[in-house]
């Protein structure tokens, strides 16, 4: 069997090269495309470029980089593929509970709440906000902000129609996030399909931004950016944290992930937990 | 020689006992860290940490986004989070699909640490009702790492041993009470 040698003369390790080939991979998608994953964490991107490269009937990272450059269709499948995020409807419930709890009553005193949520992906999480300040008379006096990186999420987001089997699990976590009336007001099912009711829709606005790239767009009384950093380097975090302590009103609270903190960060300060133990900060600084 | 730097362990929601036996065998100057991933419901709060914490002498604690890696603790997945080793450092968790219906999956975890650790990764994969981790031995095994798998006949449900004997060459197949000891002895260098 022939053994590939490196300059050295040493045998070549074929998990060096893979690295090799993942960072050229991401450069170039970085400059031809202008979608900067660089400071994605590797272990995961390296896992949904795997999934990639089998739908793809690829065996190589270099094969993927090949095929991404020169085929439109190609690179749409890529982005899909690498940069949705799977939620649910009020994941986490004891979350949207403390929500209601405690930073619900800090948000009554505004007369305008514009809301930030980061990563929206399929709109999961928009939606379950839309419903919970619904229940607590504020979503008329609500802007919901949701925004990802992919476009083609989005219009999937803006269509709010979900599979008709997730809504056993989305009305359980409904009632244990507090939901004080029948989840099925709250969608209309047509087959295996349910279709969130349109009116959820009137202060949802789904937007493109770029966490890693795009810049401050407006002044947010909550940011909600839940099991979206995880994908990120600790360099990445921080960076997405700088931007939204600057997008964020002073007393302005951000939500994050269940297995998220602010632990470490240069804006570990700046912040206070509304309560010990649950991931809801308040601007204090 | 071989050295062994990192110990993980997978198990499904049944393998309870297996994991408490397996740690009480564990001594608290265990000289690397060990990552466990046992299929849990989503709903289930942290008592598997203090059920764990209540039989071993090693710290316990439920992994978060990039927790550090530390010798002599016990890092446990978090229910309806995948658990990855990102690098020699530290954990990362993920929120991607469930892998054979589970997150977290045991293949995730072995995968990730077989890519991190290489040849130093020990992977054991005890009692169980899916083939979650059959995948996962095999690629600590592509990687130079080493597989232990607890002996299907002794196991409360073989599915999930067997489904590891069957793909791939594993080193050890033993008994639940043998597994301690064998890998302290992998962990200090006297077997390989």
């Amino acid at each position: 069997m022939a053994v590939s040698v490196n300059r050295r003369g040493a045998p070549a390790d074929p998990e060096s090269v893979e690295a090799l080939e993942l960072e050229l991979l991401l450069e170039a998608i970085y400059r031809h495309y202008g979608y900067d994953f660089r400071g994605y964490a590797r272990t995961s991107i390296r896992r949904r470029i795997a999934k990639v490269m089998r739908d793809e009937q690829l065996s190589t990272i270099s094969g993927l980089q090949d095929r991404v450059l020169h085929d439109a269709s190609a690179w749409d499948r890529f982005l899909q593929g690498i940069s949705v995020n799977v939620s649910a409807m009020f994941r986490d419930p004891h979350f949207f509970l403390a929500f209601r709890r405690l930073a619900i009553p800090l948000l009554r005193t505004y007369p305008f709440l514009r809301i930030w949520q980061a990563g929206c992906s399929l709109g999961e999480e928009a939606y379950s906000l839309a419903i919970l300040l619904e229940e607590e008379g504020l979503y008329d006096r609500s802007l919901i902000y949701a925004t990802d990186i992919n476009e083609g999420t989005l219009r999937q987001a803006r269509e709010a129609i979900f599979p008709a089997d997730l809504m056993q699990k989305y009305t359980q976590n409904y009632l244990l996030s507090g939901g004080r009336r029948s989840f099925s007001e709250y969608y209309t099912a047509r087959y295996e399909y349910a279709v969130m009711r349109p009116s959820l829709k009137r202060n949802i606005v789904f937007s493109q931004h770029n966490l890693v790239s795009d810049g401050a767009f407006n002044e947010f009384n909550v940011i909600m950016c839940r099991n979206v950093m995880i994908y990120f380097n600790r360099e990445l975090q921080e960076r997405t944290h700088a931007l939204f302590y600057s997008s964020l009103a002073t007393f302005g609270i951000l939500g994050l992930g269940a297995k998220e903190s602010l632990r470490l960060l240069p804006q570990e300060s700046l912040y206070e937990p509304l309560e010990t133990g649950e991931k809801l900060y308040r601007r204090i600084a | 020689m071989m050295r062994t730097e990192l110990i993980a362990i997978g198990t499904s929601l049944g393998g309870l006992n297996a994991l408490l036996s397996v740690v009480r065998q564990l001594p608290r100057d265990l000289s690397v860290p060990l990552v466990i991933v046992q299929h849990r419901g989503v709903s289930q709060d942290t008592s598997l940490v203090d059920l764990l914490q209540q039989n071993t002498a090693l710290a316990v604690i439920e992994a978060e986004d990039k927790t550090p890696l530390k010798p002599g603790v016990v890092f446990v997945a978090p229910p309806d989070y995948h658990l990855l080793v990102e690098d020699r450092q530290s954990l990362a968790l993920s929120t991607d699909a469930p892998v054979r219906s589970a997150r977290p999956s045991i293949d995730v975890l072995f995968e990730s640490a077989a890519d991190a650790y290489g040849d130093a990764v020990v992977a054991v994969l005890l009692t169980g009702a899916s083939a979650d981790g059959a995948a996962g031995l095999a690629r600590v095994k592509l990687r130079g790492g080493r597989a232990i798998v607890q002996d299907p006949a002794t196991a409360e449900c073989a599915t999930m041993p067997a489904a590891g004997i069957a793909a791939t060459a594993v080193d050890y197949v033993l008994p639940l009470e043998r597994i301690g000891e064998h890998l302290l002895s992998l962990v200090d260098g006297t077997r390989v």
